[in-house]
């Protein structure tokens, strides 16, 4: 396989997510906004879908915040290409940035200078499992920035417990207020250490809206969390109403006995991610997205 | 709570009648900026430099958007509201400083920015965030781009815009603020919230 055809086919993924709204996220607009009460949330609500339809008709870009790029990849240990992939995705998203286009979104914080191409110093970021086989996976997961900036962490004691993390997942949702874009989709880490529920949280924000996690308990808390959050009255863009939240998607790792790290990732409703399969023989499939 | 179409450049009177909860259409000039822009225009502003427009009577946008450069010039791809509570810091003065007259944004502002708006008669209007192509489709044409050395996001678009909206009056020129009233109801009905969620 040549690495230009890779590098293509990640600029397709590219395409795709940032253009073409998963179903399920737009089905979970739909569905609220056919609940929905309040006549200026149902407003924001109907210009959300619009966009979305608008933007897949068009292949433009959703929203003009286009994100950092940051990439799932499950990757067989025979995969041809394996450790050239940094680089195929490097040149896919430069690519990208011109082709779709992507808005040029890395500064470097030192410098405070954006080099136009959505590159450079740890960008893109690759998160990596490495599996026996020959496949790759990839999953483009642009995230844009208004939601990225009410992220939270919380080391809490164990004794504060999964009451704590619910009072501290409501409490940085109401202090988020509009920001993030609502109604948005919450993924939560708990346990681990610091960093550890951090990745677990915002990992969870691949999972489809309306899935429940396979553990009757977490499903629980899943599903209580998101009956009360949308109880506040935020509402879609902050406005007032009853769509706060789209879902809350939780998942869990151990923890030391003296810690109770809690992770929240905030996700804005314009949820874009997209994957594809590839084999080892150049086989393509795009298994987020109907693709013809 | 009324529908209104203005066009640009818009007077203090007209700015005066719009209440929370109005709906706006604006047709004429908006230009964008975000922090960059809004910290480079208060320093000209004190060093008595001239802005590369006269913003009195226009629309600021709070927008970074995604341009492409064509052989007519440029052309806008998608151009969504961006969060206006970074802007805060900059906006009474910046107001206060050149008179414009609708702030365009998404998630709201305080009370620096409202008190400034009830002093000069400007409103607040909030446009849906990540409707970047519905925003788009209301973009006639972009007349001019300055300060492009701050990047592509951060930099001064001037726009020629037709019916862009809608846009929900949300601080209005008496100081009232739809998102702190939002916010007081959360207040509310947050011990409610903790008991339904079994703190």
């Amino acid at each position: 396989m040549e690495a230009s055809f890779l590098e293509d086919t990640v600029v397709t993924l590219l395409r795709l997510a940032v253009t073409d709204l998963p179903q399920d996220v737009s089905d979970g607009i739909k569905r609220a906004f056919n609940k929905e009460g309040n006549k200026t949330a149902k407003s924001q609500l109907k210009a959300i879908l619009d966009n979305i339809e608008l933007a897949r008709k068009q292949a433009t870009p959703i929203c003009q915040d286009t994100g950092i790029q940051i990439f799932y990849i499950t990757v067989g240990s025979k995969f041809p290409l394996l450790d050239q992939i940094p680089i195929i995705l490097t040149r896919a998203v430069q690519k990208a940035t011109k082709e779709i286009p992507l808005r040029p979104n890395t500064v470097n914080p030192i410098l405070h200078k954006n080099p136009g191409d959505n590159a450079g110093l740890h960008i893109p970021w690759i998160n990596w499992k490495v599996v026996e086989g020959t496949n790759l996976e990839i999953t483009a997961f642009p995230k844009g920035g208004g939601s990225e900036n009410v992220c939270q962490l919380e080391m809490l004691t164990p004794g504060q417990g999964l009451k704590g993390m619910k009072k501290f997942v409501i409490d940085s949702v109401i202090a988020a207020g509009a920001k993030p874009c609502p109604p948005t989709i919450l993924g939560i880490g708990i346990g681990g250490g610091a960093d550890i529920c951090m990745k677990i949280a915002k990992e969870q924000l691949l999972r489809p809206i309306g899935q429940r996690h396979p553990n009757p308990n977490i499903a629980k808390i899943e599903k209580e969390l998101f009956s009360a959050i949308n109880q506040t009255g935020i509402g879609p863009m902050g406005l007032g109403g009853d769509t706060t939240i789209l879902d809350v998607h939780i998942d869990v790792a151990m923890r030391h006995p003296a810690s109770f790290p809690v992770g929240l990732a905030v996700q804005c409703w314009a949820a874009r991610r997209a994957t594809v399969v590839v084999t080892a023989d150049g086989n393509v499939q795009f298994t987020s997205h109907k693709v013809e | 709570m009324a529908s209104y179409n203005l066009t640009t450049p818009i007077s203090e009177e007209t700015i005066r009648k719009l209440r929370v909860n109005d709906i706006i259409y604006i047709t004429g000039t908006v230009f964008t900026a975000r922090d960059e822009a809004h910290e480079r225009a208060l320093e000209w502003f004190h060093d008595k430099k001239e802005l590369p427009i006269d913003p009195t009577g226009l629309c600021v946008f709070h927008c970074g958007p995604i341009v492409r450069k064509m052989d007519f010039g440029w052309e806008v791809v998608a151009a969504g509201p961006t969060t206006s509570t970074r802007m805060e810091m900059f906006e009474d003065k910046f107001i206060e400083a050149f008179n414009v007259r609708v702030i365009i944004g998404k998630g709201g502002m305080g009370a620096k920015t409202a008190a400034a708006m009830k002093k000069v008669g400007a409103v607040y209007g909030a446009f849906t965030g990540g409707a970047a192509v519905l925003a788009a489709k209301a973009i006639r044409r972009i007349i001019n781009v300055e300060w492009l050395d701050l990047g592509m996001p951060e930099a001064l678009w001037i726009m020629e815009v037709e019916k862009f909206g809608p846009l929900i009056v949300s601080i209005d020129s008496t100081g009232e603020n739809l998102f702190e009233r939002v916010h007081n109801n959360v207040e509310k009905n947050r011990e409610r919230v903790y008991k339904l969620a079994g703190i």
